[in-house]
């Protein structure tokens, strides 16, 4: 059934926590080269979604496919190493490094792989892998910064190195949980130019996210989820469009 | 050195100078005769490998002593049984004490934060009892593993030279103590040093910053890192077990409690009073502490009753109680007080307060960011 472009394909996937039903029988198949929306109300699964496509969660029944590789049961690192990046809601960085490090230790982990006990090598002699840090880093707007420690940026910095640090590895699918979240409306913008800047790369996106001006302006493919239900997809004009979008999320709000 | 920076290599050379001179410099305070000067150098290697695994990765080990102790008991029998020349034995005890980090390692490191710290702790004291038990044909249990004249040493017996008077480890016939014995010491501190230098600015030691630092993101980010914290666990048992070979050098007796929790926290103290995470504080911290431990030992009573002679009667009795208490076998009282103390008010070690002396003499100059070397608590990892 799975097309020859799907490039990932979530398989009749449930995941209870208790006797919280926080996602119910969600199938989803993204196309290689897309951009696809994920929206909700709070508490509606989306986060959880993710973790079950990184492997931080195994679903509790059903599987995720990746390029005709079942993610299900790999460990996260392997997953990674398949192409596979995120940015998180709450950023995960290196708090106590310095972002140019922080952007290099994923630069590496693609060079080198999930292990190498390179230890007769100088970080400073690594000047390929400073160089494309540096060079990630002025995408990102961040270049100035990069001796700072990490855990000092604001909330915003944060993320925009986060995303630095997912994009340096090239992946090729990249996971957006509520990318400009805590970013100013300029920012917010830059970032959008960004991400579709890497869009004409042909990388494929699965994004999160809350601010509408933001998936209206990226998204090919959008997929409503309500209580772990996926309760509307297909294009945004379809999405805008759907009554049981309106009454279940968008609401009066106008887009 | 072609890939060393210039800070790296100038860090390294001055180093170097410091430990070289010690037996001028540490004249004046007292301390510049060969048995304390080789504490110096050995506690200095245990800790430079104990900051490799706490320091750069965050796992919190108590169990270091087991290595030390290993480390001691193989240069004991390399003398005994191949040749009375340290260099086998150094080899001997590096190879041994890294196939039990290896073993202990594998296990302990299949959990992290404080449940790795536990399990440390509880294969150490297993060593040790086993030591004192079931190993003692090895061991030699209470009594201690000591040279006796009648041991074999095959190697020294094929050249011919296994006739000594009193067996003495030796570096190419040279006897190792006193003077050379220290300078013997230096030279393996100094190589630890530059060793831990390469590993921590390489892109493994990056690695292991990572893991400290946060090991959610590391291993998102593709990497696994149990084999990372699994190197480094191994490598800082074998400066340890190279330590404990020293010990054994300078001198050749061997025993259990070397390998005692006490020993174990010994080192986790000396790393974080100097800084954990950088390169010079373990250092510093170790030769702090066995200074003041040689110092505060030593004190008895008798002393202490001329010290506070100034003081009125019935006054001075009672200083000479309560001080009493943090000398001689109480000096671990005052470490521990010591340890509060620093803990508190200067998390990041003496390191932190040079650093923090240093931007207030150059306010101009902001602190640069230096992460290795600013986090301040034993972090758990994960
Ligand atoms: N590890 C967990 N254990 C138990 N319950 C969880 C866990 N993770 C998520 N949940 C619950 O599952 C539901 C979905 O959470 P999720 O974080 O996926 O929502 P979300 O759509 O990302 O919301 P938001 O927009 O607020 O980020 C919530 O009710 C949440 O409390
Ligand atoms: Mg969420």
């Amino acid at each position: 059934m799975t097309q020859p472009n799907v490039v990932l394909h979530v398989a009749d996937v449930h995941k209870r926590f208790g006797g919280l039903h926080a996602l119910a029988d969600i199938d989803l198949q993204v196309e290689e080269g897309q951009t696809h929306a994920i929206i909700g109300p709070n508490g509606a699964g989306k986060s959880t979604l993710l973790n079950v496509i990184i492997g931080k969660l195994a679903p509790t029944s059903g599987q995720v496919v990746f390029d005709g590789t079942v993610l299900t049961g790999r460990k996260p690192f392997q997953i990674n190493q398949l192409g596979i990046s995120r940015v998180f809601q709450t950023p995960e960085i290196f708090a106590d490094l310095s972002v140019l490090h922080n952007v290099m230790i994923p630069a590496l982990a693609k060079r080198d792989g999930a292990f190498k006990l390179n230890m007769l090598g100088s970080l400073e002699h690594e000047s390929a892998v400073r160089a494309e840090a540096e060079h990630m880093l002025e995408d990102v707007g961040m270049l100035s910064s990069q001796k700072d420690r990490a855990g000092s940026l604001s909330r915003g910095d944060k993320r925009r190195m986060e995303l630095a640090m997912c994009l340096i590895q090239h992946p090729r699918l990249l996971l957006l949980d509520e990318p400009t979240a805590g970013m100013s409306r300029h920012d917010t913008n830059t970032t959008i130019e960004l991400l579709k800047k890497i869009k004409s790369r042909g990388m494929t996106k699965v994004i999160i996210e809350h601010d509408m001006h933001v998936v209206f302006s990226l998204a090919d493919k959008i997929s409503v989820l309500a209580q772990g239900r996926i309760i509307a997809d297909g294009t945004p004009d379809q999405v805008r469009g759907n009554p049981k979008v309106q009454e279940a999320y968008l609401g009066g709000e106008v887009v | 050195m072609r890939t060393m920076t210039r800070n790296d290599l100038m860090l390294l050379l001055g180093f170097a100078a410091v430990v070289l001179a010690m037996p001028i410099w540490l004249q004046p305070f007292g301390a510049a005769y060969p048995d304390l000067l080789q504490r110096f150098m050995i506690f200095g290697i245990f800790a430079v490998g104990f900051n490799i695994l706490f320091g750069l990765t965050g796992y919190l080990s108590f169990g270091h002593a087991a290595f030390f102790g290993v480390g001691s008991y193989a240069a004991v029998w390399s003398f005994k049984l191949l040749s009375l020349d340290a260099i086998p034995a150094m080899i001997f005890a590096i190879v041994i004490s890294g196939v039990f980090a290896l073993i202990i390692g594998y296990l302990s490191l299949r959990r992290s934060g404080i449940y790795f710290s536990i399990l440390t702790l509880a294969f150490a004291q297993m060593s040790y009892n086993l030591a004192y038990s079931v190993l003692t044909p090895i061991t030699n249990g209470e009594t201690g593993l000591q040279l006796t004249i009648n041991d074999p040493r095959y190697l020294d017996r094929v050249f011919g030279d296994a006739m000594p008077g009193q067996p003495v480890p030796t570096l190419l016939g040279q006897s190792l103590g006193g003077f050379t014995g220290f300078y013997f010491c230096a030279a393996f501190l100094i190589l630890t040093f530059f060793i831990a230098q390469r590993i921590t600015g390489s892109p493994f030691g990056m690695m292991l910053k990572g893991i400290k630092s946060n090991q959610t993101r590391m291993n998102y980010t593709g990497v696994n890192t149990r084999p990372y914290t699994l190197a480094a666990f191994v490598i800082s048992g074998m400066y340890a077990g190279l330590a404990g070979a020293l010990m054994a050098v300078t001198d050749p007796l061997a025993g259990a409690e070397r390998m005692q929790w006490t020993a174990s926290g010994e080192v986790v103290l000396m790393t974080i009073l100097g800084g954990a995470g950088t390169l010079v504080g373990p250092v510093l911290g170790a030769w702090i502490i066995k200074y003041f431990e040689n110092i505060f030992s030593a004190l008895n009573d008798s002393i202490l009753a001329r010290f506070w002679s100034f003081l009125p009667d019935g006054l001075d009795h009672t200083a000479v109680v309560v001080s009493g208490k943090f000398v001689g076998e109480g000096w671990f009282l005052t470490l521990g007080l010591v340890f509060v103390l620093i803990v508190v008010f200067l998390p990041g070690g003496v390191m932190e307060g040079v650093r923090r002396i240093t931007t207030l003499v150059s306010p101009k100059s902001k602190p640069p960011a230096s992460p290795e070397s600013t986090s301040p608590q034993p972090q758990p990892a994960e």
